[in-house]
């Protein structure tokens, strides 16, 4: 039992990782907590919902639509929406992300309805035996894939021009635009690249997993934790906050049962706000 | 207090049980938001979880009534307490470490997500299946046989709340308070105890809260961990102060009272689930980049303006 819990919490902490690292990016370089993170986790699953019901592509394909939809989505949100109206404030930030959040999930309440949705892929109940434990082809192909695109993430940001751009922002705001850089489009871009995370999570989560109009909140905590726990803004840290918190998750429910078993999370960010806010890598805040 | 005579007498006019329970709602909303407001409002510290007195407050006293036959007229002072210990502790364990912005509002959150699955996972809360109040119409049981006594319990709430925030702001804690909101550093620099009053605030929102905890299941007769530890609660209550107008004396009774209204008006013109939240998160936004002293601000800018 306990090496399949150890193995399903590794694959589902890798699409956490995914959905930590554009919170973790968005709050490295804009220093605000993107409370709508979870909502639009759940329309990146809609989203690869309705191209998979609708026009018949595997999720796994639609990432190649998702991903850059995803990223025009944000860009325009941060660009249009939330930098324009929080005058810069943080706690307004967190307010309006909020906001958002109430109206995108009734609004997939409004017009999805409230049903739990799945997709059944051909291969979805295929199976691989690793001896000691079983492991679902879907499974394998979403942690691959998380594993892959972390990967390009971290290639994106070290070593291409708008990578650099990024972290001169992150690290010197007034610097930064003092050699040329225009700050605000990069704001936009990276909130659009945090989102662009979320698109990918969507389509590597939808078919190991279901979505309603709710299931973002089920990411919510999740994510802050894992951020909280790498520390935030550390790309590293997300992805090993991620398989940590996959695995206590996993292995919390097989220890005190599905019902307690949720409370790993929850304690663990309590603990970590607690005595480490920085977080077990971070460095100063 | 013209507004208060016209409260009292109101049942007696209206005869109709839905508006005397929207009213009531409105009421239970704005004692709530209230209870955020002292926190977050006057001392500047948001929650994200404050549902955690309210579910705490509410299996307190219910469960005093169902296994221990206590009467909640009794039962609501534990339920005061156990809100106020439940601050104590949350506010201790965050303010002690420096948390502040962002950060406190997660923990907050995190606070009462540990409640609920805690809730959902023992056996004395009913656990899942929650617990069923009986209806024993009694100034014991703080039931009543129609709508109008369960207003009038929560006009009670309403003008309570309103005294607490009346005396803050004319007290040396709440001048303490907005001290700390307005420069945490500077506060501790002037002496304050910024860990004690910051404790107290949170003591006393605990306190409110876990009271209305104790009315709403006396009202609705269900209890389970979803509906006691209810995000959606959370978040209304920072809604209606901040669309009101935070750190002011009327701003939660105002913005309850709107985005009621507003709520009931969409109802009648389109009925599907989800569309008053929808006009809730549109409002907060707008509220938060137009208007951030909330609804209040804006009448106060007025008669400002109108005075010059």
């Amino acid at each position: 039992m306990m090496p399949a819990a150890v193995m399903n919490g590794l694959m589902y902490g890798s699409i956490y990782a995914l959905v930590a690292l554009g919170l973790t990016l968005i709050y490295g370089v804009l220093h605000i907590i993107n409370f709508a993170h979870g909502a639009l986790l759940m329309l990146a699953l809609y989203a690869a919902f309705f191209l998979y019901s609708i026009l018949g592509i595997d999720p796994y394909l639609g990432i190649l639509i998702v991903v850059p939809g995803s990223f025009i989505f944000g860009y325009v949100l941060y660009r249009f929406m939330i930098g324009k109206l929080a005058h810069g404030k943080d706690q307004n930030i967190l307010l309006i992300t909020l906001g958002l959040s109430i109206v995108f999930e009734n609004m997939a309440m409004l017009f999805f309805s409230a049903d739990q949705r799945t997709v059944n892929l051909s291969y979805s109940f295929e199976t691989v035996d690793l001896g000691f434990v079983l492991l679902s082809i879907p499974k394998l192909i979403s942690f691959f894939a998380s594993l892959v695109i972390c990967f390009l993430l971290w290639m994106l940001m070290s070593m291409t021009d708008l990578g650099k751009a990024i972290r001169a922002v992150a690290k010197e705001r007034q610097g930064a635009r003092l050699v040329g850089i225009d700050v605000d489009k990069i704001f936009a871009a990276t909130y659009g690249i945090g989102i662009a995370c979320l698109g990918a999570a969507g389509c590597l989560l939808l078919p190991i997993f279901y979505v309603d109009p709710y299931t973002g909140n089920l990411f919510v905590i999740i994510a802050f934790t894992i951020v909280v726990l790498g520390g935030m803004g550390s790309i590293v840290g997300a992805l090993i906050g991620g398989f940590i918190i996959g695995i206590t998750e996993s292995v919390g429910g097989l220890i005190l049962g599905e019902s307690l078993g949720q409370i790993g999370i929850s304690v663990i960010f309590i603990l970590i706000l607690m005595f480490r806010p920085n977080g077990l890598f971070g460095g100063k805040t | 207090m013209g507004l208060l005579v016209l409260a009292i007498v109101l049942p007696l006019a209206i005869q109709n049980n839905f508006y005397l329970d929207v009213l009531t709602i409105i009421f239970f909303t704005a004692y709530l938001g209230q209870s955020w407001n002292i926190l977050g409002g006057y001392a500047g510290q948001f929650s994200f979880g404050g549902v955690m007195f309210f579910g705490t407050g509410a299996y307190a006293s219910t469960i005093l009534w169902t296994t221990y036959g206590i009467p909640p007229i009794y039962g609501v002072f534990v339920a005061i307490l156990a809100g106020a210990i439940v601050g104590l502790i949350v506010g201790y364990a965050s303010f002690r470490y420096g948390l502040r912005g962002s950060y406190f509002a997660l923990i907050t959150l995190a606070f009462a997500e540990m409640l609920r699955i805690i809730a959902n996972s023992v056996e004395f809360t009913g656990g899942g299946v929650g617990i069923f109040l009986n209806f024993e119409p009694s100034i014991m049981n703080l039931q009543f046989i129609n709508a109008r006594g369960f207003y009038y319990l929560s006009l009670g709430m309403v003008v309570i709340s309103i005294i607490i925030a009346m005396w803050l702001e004319r007290s040396r804690f709440g001048a303490q308070l907005i001290a700390i909101r307005e420069n945490e550093d500077a506060a501790e620099a002037l002496g304050i105890n910024v860990l004690r009053s910051k404790i107290l605030a949170i003591m006393i929102m605990g306190g409110m809260g876990g009271a209305a905890g104790t009315f709403y299941a006396q009202k609705y007769l269900y209890l389970d961990p979803p509906i006691a530890y209810s995000i959606a609660l959370s978040v209304e209550m920072l809604l209606v102060t901040i669309v009101g107008g935070m750190g002011t004396v009327f701003g939660p009774l105002v913005g309850s009272f709107v985005l009621h209204i507003v709520t009931e008006v969409a109802k009648h013109l389109i009925e599907s689930p989800g569309l008053s939240l929808i006009v809730y998160g549109f409002i907060l936004i707008l509220i938060i980049a137009y208007l951030p002293n909330g609804l209040i601000g804006l009448f106060k800018g007025l008669s400002g303006k109108r005075g010059k």
